[in-house]
């Protein structure tokens, strides 16, 4: 680092990354887009349970409760994904990873700012579902508590630091193994059903909707989904609050070690 | 004809000694196709404890549909993504002019030289659960049925192979396409459900423009003996126009391609 840049303060530095991040996200712009359109199963999941309760409700869901649910589903989905693991494993793999490893800046904390700077547009994706939800759900299909609603965006950034976390530490993994990218997807595969993705949790059966309370997928999706719908209290908020982090806070530690572990080996490998 | 089927078996031995060579991928495979079927029948399970039909079909008709759903998925991830990540790599890095200056014919082996049968464990996921489906079913299917599902499947093979194709043709055009690919793949989850979940304008796109209904719910249809003369041979027709558009459109592109270097 040159003695300006080493004198400049954090902040600007950081800004300075999220510059970065959000014109390289800009100039691939199309291909954002695209990627963004692969997540459309909460539309098919919508599609099928409004289908199914167009003869009564199941539960609490009416209709368009389930479009609510479904159409929130889709926004937590494109506020708080990331690409990290994808982008990590490729990187492991084909020794790009060098030229990241030679900037003064964890790798981890590069990413994320990458990641994070595809906020402005992963917005403009969010906006018209947002205002679909909000035609949909009405008023009395969200919650009215001003504090829920305070809580709402620690738990969406919550949402986002658990699954980028988990990102980490699966592709670290690809130090080791080739097939990092398999543990992924069996991530995702149990995802879909033990996060709420596909039913919500509360229609789930008594003993899987038990085994989703301890594991960590609810807290990615069902936890902001549940407290922007209402369909919780304060207290349990709280509750999945402190859960999300601790899930965070587990797959860090694990990302570090195995980072710390897989860099040694990875070095013998590149000579 | 015949010279194609022995190809077609050099390709496929080829790709099944190099399979071996990935014995882990191959079990993780196998236990990732167990979880993600698990999730595809899931939905179906919890609205099945709710309501006795959804759309009209029962809880077994249904897990046809799935089954059919899981089966040609594991076409697609087995034979046709492989296909299509290895010729748009061909094209990326200039490569394909070796492939097509082979004496066979080049749609053919675009298709062909990447099999991944360790991918395609979703087909052992899907006769399980066509197994499942029948079993409580508790009806005999008939010879006849069979033999019609066979064929619509295959149709629906030759289908969801065009569609690829014509990505790949896109390819030619714009290079960047593999996320294309990703977008067609995600589409087609939507094929899951039987066709009547569908309303209003999707449910016609769903059966002419990316034909899902014709692709898993057909098949599940002429098994249950249900899928008239009509709509099974329009299926058939619609697997032929499908053909045939994409080879127009392959050898338009293969004849314009002037490699990297032109």
């Amino acid at each position: 680092m040159s003695e300006a840049a080493a004198r400049l303060p954090w902040g600007s530095k950081a800004l300075a990354l999220l510059r970065v991040g959000l014109s390289s996200a800009v100039a691939y712009r199309g291909e954002f887009f695209v990627w963004i359109l692969t997540t459309n199963m909460p539309l098919v999941m919508l599609a099928l349970w409004t289908r199914v309760a167009a003869d009564g409700p199941v539960g609490r869901f009416g209709a368009r409760d389930f479009a609510a649910y479904f159409l929130g589903a889709l926004l937590v989905r494109f506020l708080t994904g990331s690409w990290v693991v994808w982008e990590m494993n490729f990187a492991i793999r084909d020794g790009s990873l060098r030229t990241r490893l030679l900037r003064p800046l964890h790798p981890f904390l590069h990413y994320a700012a990458d990641n994070l700077a595809q906020i402005p547009l992963r917005l403009v994706v969010a906006a018209p579902i947002a205002l679909a939800l909000g035609l949909v759900a009405g008023p009395s299909r969200l919650t009215h508590d001003p504090v829920q609603w305070a809580l709402l965006p620690v738990t969406l950034a919550g949402a986002w630091a658990l699954v980028y976390c988990a990102m980490l530490a699966v592709a670290t993994l690809a130090f080791f193994a080739e097939s990092a990218l398999s543990v992924w997807e069996l991530w995702m595969a149990l995802g879909y059903v033990l996060s709420g993705y596909l039913v919500p949790i509360e229609l789930l059966p008594a003993g899987m909707r038990a085994v989703a309370a301890w594991l960590p997928w609810r807290y990615t999706l069902a936890l902001p989904l549940d407290t922007l719908l209402g369909h919780v209290d304060r207290a349990a908020t709280l509750r999945g609050l402190a859960a999300q982090l601790a899930w965070t806070a587990t797959f860090l530690i694990a990302a570090r070690a195995l980072w710390t572990r897989g860099l040694k080996r990875y070095e013998s490998f590149g000579g | 004809m015949s010279r194609y089927l022995r190809l077609l078996g050099v390709q496929l031995r080829a790709s099944l000694a190099q399979a071996a060579q990935y014995r882990v991928d191959f079990l993780l495979g196998a236990l990732l196709s167990v979880f993600w079927s698990g999730a595809a029948v899931t939905p179906l399970l919890v609205v099945y404890t709710r309501r006795p039909t959804l759309g009209g079909w029962t809880r077994p008709e249904a897990l046809l549909v799935v089954a059919f759903f899981t089966l040609l998925k594991g076409v697609i991830q087995g034979a046709i993504e492989p296909s299509v990540t290895n010729t748009v790599e061909h094209l990326r890095k200039g490569t394909l002019d070796f492939l097509l200056l082979k004496p066979a014919d080049a749609e053919f082996l675009v298709s062909t030289t990447r099999l991944q049968p360790w991918r395609a464990t979703d087909l052992a996921g899907g006769m399980v659960l066509l197994a499942w489906a029948l079993h409580d079913l508790a009806r005999p299917v008939t010879l006849a049925a069979m033999g019609a599902a066979l064929c619509l499947v295959g149709a629906a093979t030759a289908i969801l192979h065009s569609l690829w194709i014509l990505v790949v043709a896109l390819a030619f055009v714009t290079v960047k396409v593999d996320n294309l690919a990703f977008l067609l793949g995600s589409i087609y989850d939507a094929a899951r459900w039987p066709a009547t979940v569908w309303r209003g304008a999707l449910a016609w796109v769903f059966t002419l423009v990316i034909p899902l209904a014709v692709m898993t719910t057909y098949p599940a249809l002429a098994l249950l003996g249900r899928l008239d003369l009509a709509h099974g041979l329009g299926a058939l027709a619609l697997a032929a126009a499908f053909v045939t558009v994409a080879r127009l459109v392959w050898t338009r592109s293969i004849r314009n391609y002037t490699s990297a270097g032109g």
